[in-house]
């Protein structure tokens, strides 16, 4: 299957005209995730993009899921090292996972090219909850943190965060956040709209058509400014900002030279038009952010979930 | 009634092009084909065959999915029948019986009580969606973690079925597949549980390895070690091929029974195929008149799990369509090859895209017509595969099965799993200790226990929710009396 993709965009790159002296020769891309989901969708569209832009002649995906993305960081640690035509995708949710499992492999051991995307959460509550603003919503969660759960995706992931990031602006311990996990989107949005959960969190692109259909009512969103006229938390007074973002990485021990490269690469493949269709298409805000100022703010980011992750009382102890 | 009749057929006469029966018959080919590979379930086989149909219109590509998706099923039920190695979790429950009626000389009859029983469940269910989606939806909502527990525990009472002679050996079997269910990230909290560190088993283990390992490998193993000893003969063909005036008998009430249980548990977020599978098992064990063919090949035990699992799936349609939900790996598909055309599902489809509706729903009829057309024929091809010798078509099994496992994950740990549940399968079956319950275990264990503890967060500790919701409180009083019964009215025989 992988060999066919190749062939495939192989072929779309001969289709486009051919490569420029600059061009590298083939992408070996990474995605620690199965196909289908969030780093899959970035990868293959960024590989479109890259050959659109004239920036790789082909690219070859590996899909390698499991464990947050930390089965396919540890294989990229190992298998890939000093290969400057290596690139692999990842984000937050792989943050959380390397501190939430004590991974012996962490973000520190690859080379980190460029952030590519944003993806913000939205809260919602059925649209037959006595909660009609935020305001509603966080009075009674004051009052009882225990009798508001919030549904969204897996513990310690994005959904999680922000929930315990909008503990701790209120004033109410992480621990006694009542988040009820759902594998999938699915699932959540069943418990929500049949009103079994108090308030759901999750991606603004998984609950945007209950929304638009009237299932479910809009609180807030976790941008800086407003999406699509829904308010975002910081306007309801709760100081809270968070970006699902993704990424992208390059091998352990690449030279400066090579990897300036690279980012020259994405940056180019994000200038393109096919990129700029991908962001639209699947509603992603482009935060992009390469090289020296890319890895600082993955520091600062580890730190932040770090100490959510405490303040959840979640985290796994060895 | 009359309204939704008229669209169906609009809906039919967008599907029934010339050209989109050929995508049709192409992608039910394909899908047969690729679904005989073990390891390869219909929704991978849809996810990998996707990029050949960006070229297609919405429609002619929907066709073909269900081709692709309906052929993949069968050929996955063919492998099961004939090699005992279910490449997906819901042809696990047609392994038991259809791999017995194979070695006995009955793989034609199986073959195609499955065909037929599959077409029947799938055309009901289909029925039922076009006339019931928005009434049904709305039920299936009410189904929260309390009600979902209550569903599991009820399911649990289909262990009896296949517990076999011994109630110590079959729950000893029962508390392994438990035990490895707990495997991985404890997916409430976050924190991992019994992965010793190796981070391909946080994800837990995955119940076509187990089933493929125990099923499979276990009997290559136990027939090598002991094949001079075996009297057991593998008959390649005894009475006909095809399905006898008896053998109809005992299907349609199955697949009927089949369909009625399948098409609901389908349509409820998390219901999955693989419990229906089992419950449609149990019923049809408790329910026959030749009590005494079951574990040895009774055509009730395969017509039943495989109309079951069609059903089911054509139910998953009901939350996919009326909400934008997919509830198993197949709606999940379909989904993203909606949102490739861009069209997101969701409360509004019906409205906003009635043709690409009725147009999927006429091509799943489509797909379940083509597929009886193009199998029934090749039933007497397949049937060819047991004439081969015993010690080449084990090699073959051994052969098959390894590649399955591997091409779920790429993970050498899947393979090393593999044979370990192999090895684990072997002595199980020296011992005489029933493979099915601990299957049952790992797939019901994880279900049980997330749904229960969600019930509770969301209660706060307050264990009475069980009981103050009518439904789970109904459903767990149905399994209190079909456990219960039993024993009282032995009692009540022998005082």
């Amino acid at each position: 299957m992988r060999k066919w993709f190749t062939g495939l965009l192989a072929a779309l790159a001969l289709a486009s005209g051919s490569s420029t002296a600059q061009a590298q020769p083939t992408i070996k891309m990474m995605i620690p995730a199965n196909p289908g989901g969030g780093w899959d969708q970035t990868g293959r569209n960024l590989a479109q993009a890259l050959i659109s832009a004239k920036q790789a002649v082909a690219v070859q995906f590996e899909n390698r899921g499991g464990a947050g993305g930390t089965i396919g960081l540890a294989q990229f640690v190992n298998a890939a090292k000093g290969d400057a035509t290596a690139m692999m995708i990842g984000g937050m949710v792989m943050v959380g996972a390397i501190y939430l499992e004590n991974s012996p492999v962490n973000l520190s051991m690859v080379t980190p090219l460029a952030r590519l995307t944003g993806e913000y959460e939205i809260i919602v509550v059925p649209s037959n909850s006595p909660h009609k603003t935020m305001a509603d919503l966080v009075k009674a969660f004051k009052a009882n943190p225990g009798s508001v759960s919030w549904g969204g995706g897996s513990a310690g992931g994005t959904d999680h965060i922000l929930a315990g990031l909008i503990a701790k602006a209120n004033g109410v311990e992480g621990n006694k956040v009542n988040y009820v996990p759902f594998k999938g989107g699915g699932e959540a949005i069943a418990a929500i709209v049949g009103g079994h959960v108090t308030a759901g969190v999750s991606g603004i692109g998984e609950f945007a058509e209950q929304i638009k259909g009237g299932r479910m009512r809009a609180l807030a969103v976790s941008s800086p400014t407003k999406i699509d006229g829904f308010p975002t938390l910081k306007e309801q007074g709760i100081d809270v900002e968070l970006a699902n973002w993704r990424g992208v990485f390059g091998a352990p021990g690449i030279s400066a030279a090579e990897r300036d490269g690279l980012i020259k690469n994405l940056r180019a493949a994000t200038e393109s038009a096919s990129w700029k269709e991908t962001l639209k298409k699947l509603g992603w805000s482009p935060i992009y952010l390469a090289g020296d100022p890319y890895k600082k703010f993955i520091d600062e980011d580890t730190k932040r979930v770090a100490g959510i992750i405490d303040s959840l009382g979640i985290k796994n102890t060895k | 009634m009359g309204e939704t009749f008229g669209l169906l057929m609009h809906g039919f006469s967008i599907a029934l092009t010339p050209l989109n029966l050929l995508w049709g018959f192409i992608g039910t080919m394909l899908g047969t084909f690729i679904g005989v590979l073990p390891g390869v379930g219909p929704a991978l086989t849809v996810a990998m065959l996707m990029p050949l149909t960006v070229k297609l219109d919405p429609t002619g590509a929907l066709i073909m999915f269900a081709g692709i998706y309906y052929g993949a099923m069968y050929g996955g039920s063919t492998t099961t029948i004939l090699l005992n190695t279910p490449g997906e979790s819901a042809s696990i429950a047609t392994a038991l019986e259809g791999n017995m009626m194979a070695k006995n000389g009955r793989a034609g009859p199986a073959l195609a009580t499955c065909a037929i029983g599959s077409f029947v469940a799938g055309t009901i269910a289909t029925i039922l969606v076009t006339l019931l989606a928005p009434l049904v939806v709305e039920v299936a909502l009410k189904f929260g973690p309390a009600e979902y527990f209550a569903l599991m525990v009820f399911a649990f009472t289909t262990v009896a079925a296949v517990i076999g002679s011994s109630t110590v050996r079959g729950l000893t079997s029962l508390f392994l597949g438990l035990l490895l269910g707990v495997v991985g990230i404890d997916s409430q909290t976050g924190k991992s549980r019994f992965a010793f560190g190796v981070p391909e088993l946080l994800d837990g283990i995955d119940v076509v390895v187990l089933a493929v390992g125990l099923f499979a490998v276990g009997e290559a193993l136990y027939v090598a070690a002991y094949a001079s000893r075996l009297e057991e003969k593998m008959e390649q063909i005894k009475g006909s091929l095809w399905m006898s005036k008896e053998d109809w008998k005992r299907s349609w009430p199955a697949w009927l029974r089949a369909t009625a249980i399948g098409f609901p548990f389908g349509s409820i977020p998390a219901g999955g195929a693989e419990i229906p599978t089992f419950l449609s098992y149990a019923v049809e064990k408790r329910l026959t008149k030749y009590p005494e063919e079951f574990g040895h090949g009774a055509i009730e035990g395969v017509a039943g799990p495989e109309a079951a699992n069609n059903a089911s799936v054509t139910g998953a349609l009901v939350p996919l369509l009326t909400l934008g939900i997919p509830t198993s790996a197949t709606a999940a598909v379909l989904l993203s090859a909606f949102q490739n055309y861009g069209i997101s599902p969701g409360p509004l489809l019906f409205q906003m895209q009635p043709d690409l509706v009725w147009g999927l729903l006429a091509s799943l009829y489509i797909g379940n017509v083509m597929l009886l057309i193009l199998n029934l024929p090749l039933v007497g091809m397949w049937v060819k595969v047991l004439s081969i010798p015993q010690p080449l078509l084990y090699a073959g099994i051994l052969v098959f099965a390894t590649l399955g496992a591997y091409s779920l994950h790429q993970s050498v740990v899947d393979l090393i799993t593999l044979y370990v549940f192999g090895l684990l399968g072997f002595a199980m079956r020296r011992w005489d200790i029933p493979v099915a319950p601990a299957v049952i275990g790992l797939i019901l264990g994880p279900l049980a226990e997330t749904q229960a503890r969600r019930a509770l967060a969301i209660s706060q500790g307050d264990a009475t929710v069980f009981l103050t919701h009518p439904i789970s409180a109904s459903i767990l009083a149905l399994s209190f009396l079909l456990l219960v019964l039993p024993l009282l009215y032995r009692l009540l025989r022998r005082s």
